[in-house]
């Protein structure tokens, strides 16, 4: 902590700004593009390119094994044949969620706030559901026929099965990346034409000069521009929430015990916004600091990426409780003894870590000192990603490795491969935003613009 | 007093802020020049309405394409649940419509937001390689922290010494010609 951050807890009320108050349009153009262009890149980038580039070739790995050995590689068997593949989908996809959040639905909201973090944010989203969409595809034992899920006129004269909530997920899910793609990659065109007219290597401007398509900030342009940012941003809203609804209908439409329940979409889409955010937070601490970018991200920014983290984990807590009450309100025996199961079985444990890491630890959040402190809110970030896991970890496991039948019960345990394929993905993930970070601008650069007092237009 | 001038495009001048260029933008207007356009680092809404643009057909395009995605979506499914390949699954109908709705929205949001993004590209005319207001000398700075505002040769008024002559008095920065 430094003097700076203290002082800017003590003040940090509405009126705090969300940009530095030192920027212009020239600094804030020089000082972002400079990340890309001009400043030498930080010895920390290579090492950590590196290790997450290597951590990266450990899918690569597993994943040729799986395609030479078959999804026996996996630790997945009956009666818990959903184990790490679908809880690691659940996972990342959730995780991208509050990077659409951050970029849609705050836009709608008007929050100011929201332009230093939703390019770093969305890009996190599109790596995140690239991670995602890996898994339920490995997941189908036969990667290579996945293009059968999609209806494409074939010679067995079938067609996809559209009542189940599998096939729902396959069109949400690659609506949501290919949407989110887009969404990202127009909010790059006017930044792509600030490279292309600040880059000093003629490689980098004719690079540059091609994605921004010829742009060149016409008012008739923006115009449209506007319009269709505005327009996507209202297609992308209700997107998210159908996605991480459908995801979760992949458990309710199913009549496990634990799965069966109507709280599962709200549930699920708070739980990913929570997830999400605290990724956003786990990577924008240590990028701030290292990339010096204090007076675009401020504390601002982290008070309330804190209390979002805050009211969504509550809602999540709320879930918790009231499947625990379902439970037993239920009358049901198999229900009954599915809670009971989570709070007493064999997975005791991580259930009870669970509440530990999502229902206690973002309490902490409600004291300003504990969000004025960076390093702290690090590590609930943490904390609440690894809960995130272990909530689908209990979700999936859980409810199904004791359903009805007790003759056929079951353990399960991953692999050292289940571990190989999510440290792999973990590594793909952050090789993907290393290169993110080096190449393109990680803050959107017109948008910041807008939000400086100069840009007001005084018509006297 | 109408000249041909067939290797300019037109006459642009530089401002240093959004707010010069918008009152600029406005008295452009005002003398009777319509083939004007500002240019800018970020989006500045009242300059769009200085220059007499009108309202954008892109709503209207995007609200096409989510209908053509909405109606798709729902009636490829149903052509091929209950038309081409009607299979019995749990006793459901063949016509189960609640469990075709998630598909038809997600439809939908696909094809309404292609058309919102290409929708926009094609009414800008973008990608584009080449423009004529890349010549001018200070334009790299258009997407720094300089504004512009081109009044185009094609304009009918247009008359280039009149026109330089107009900005001027703009309190512009500075006036230059842009060659084709």
């Amino acid at each position: 902590m430094d003097e700076r951050d203290d002082d800017l807890h003590t003040s940090i009320h509405a009126t705090h700004p969300v940009v530095g108050t030192e920027l212009t349009f020239g600094s804030v153009t020089d000082k972002i593009s400079a990340i890309v262009l001009k400043r030498k890149t930080p010895i920390g980038w290579f090492v950590g390119f590196a290790v997450s580039f290597a951590l990266f070739q450990l899918m690569l790995l597993t994943i040729t094994k799986m395609l030479f050995v078959g999804i026996g590689l996996w630790g997945v068997n009956v009666p818990v044949a959903w184990g790490m593949d679908i809880l690691n989908f659940v996972w990342w996809i959730g995780i991208g969620h509050a990077g659409t959040l951050i970029s849609a639905i705050l836009l709608l909201l008007r929050q100011k706030w929201r332009t230093s973090i939703n390019r770093f944010a969305e890009a996190m989203t599109l790596f995140a559901v690239a991670q995602a969409g890996m898994y339920p595809i490995m997941h189908l034992g036969r990667p290579w026929l996945a293009y059968w899920l999609f209806p494409y006129p074939n010679t067995m004269g079938i067609w996809p099965q559209f009542r189940s909530p599998l096939m729902w997920d396959v069109f949400a899910v690659s609506t949501y990346a290919t949407v989110s793609a887009m969404f990202w990659f127009v909010g790059l065109i006017p930044d792509f034409a600030t490279l292309r007219d600040r880059a000093n290597s003629k490689s980098f401007r004719i690079i540059y000069g091609m994605l921004a398509m010829g742009w060149r900030g016409s008012a008739r342009h923006w115009h449209r521009y506007e319009t269709a940012y505005l327009l996507l941003a209202g297609l992308a809203t209700p997107l998210v929430l159908s996605v991480h609804t459908i995801v979760s209908f992949d458990f309710a439409v199913g009549i496990i015990p634990g799965w069966h329940a109507t709280i599962f979409p709200p549930y699920f889409v708070a739980g990913a916004i929570y997830a999400g955010f605290a990724m956003v937070l786990l990577l924008t601490i240590p990028l701030r600091k290292i990339y010096g970018l204090e007076s675009f991200i401020t504390m601002r920014h982290m008070h309330n990426m804190a209390k979002v983290m805050l009211a969504t984990g509550l809602i999540v807590f709320y879930g918790y409780l009231i499947e625990a009450f379902f439970g037993w309100y239920s009358g049901n025996q198999y229900e009954r003894f599915m809670i009971w199961n989570r709070m007493h079985g064999p997975y005791a444990p991580y259930y009870w870590t669970l509440i530990l890491c999502n229902g206690l630890t973002p309490q902490f959040l409600w004291f300003k000192k504990i969000r004025s402190n960076l390093l702290l809110l690090w590590l609930i970030s943490i904390v609440v990603s690894i809960g995130m896991w272990l909530e689908r970890f209990v979700i999936v496991v859980t409810s199904l490795h004791r359903d009805y039948l007790p003759s056929s019960w079951g353990m399960y345990k991953p692999s050292q491969w289940d571990w190989g394929m999510f440290i792999g993905t973990i590594g793909f993930f952050f090789a993907l935003l290393f290169l993110f970070i080096r190449f393109l601008p990680m803050i959107s650069i017109f948008e910041m613009r807008t939000i400086l007092p100069e840009a007001e237009v005084d018509e006297g | 007093m109408k000249r041909k001038h067939s290797t300019l495009y037109g006459v642009m001048a530089q401002f240093d802020n959004p707010s010069a260029l918008v009152a600029a933008a406005r008295e452009t207007y005002e003398a009777g020049y319509r083939q004007i356009n500002g240019y800018s680092p970020f989006p500045i809404e009242e300059l769009s309405e200085a220059i007499g643009f009108k309202r954008s057909v892109l709503p209207i395009i995007v609200l096409i394409g989510g209908i053509i995605g909405a109606l798709g979506g729902f009636f490829m499914q149903y052509w091929m649940e209950v038309v081409d390949y009607p299979i019995n699954v749990g006793g459901k109908p063949f016509n189960s419509w609640p469990a075709f709705i998630p598909i038809t929205f997600e439809c939908t949001v696909l094809v309404a937001a292609f058309s919102a993004v290409l929708g926009m590209l094609a009414l800008n005319k973008l990608p584009q390689p080449y423009h004529p207001v890349f010549n001018a000398p200070n334009f790299a700075l258009a997407t720094r922290d300089s504004f512009f505002l081109v009044i185009e040769s094609k304009d009918p008024k247009f008359d280039h010494d009149e026109a330089v002559r107009f900005l001027r008095s703009l309190e512009a920065r500075e006036v230059v010609d842009v060659e084709l």
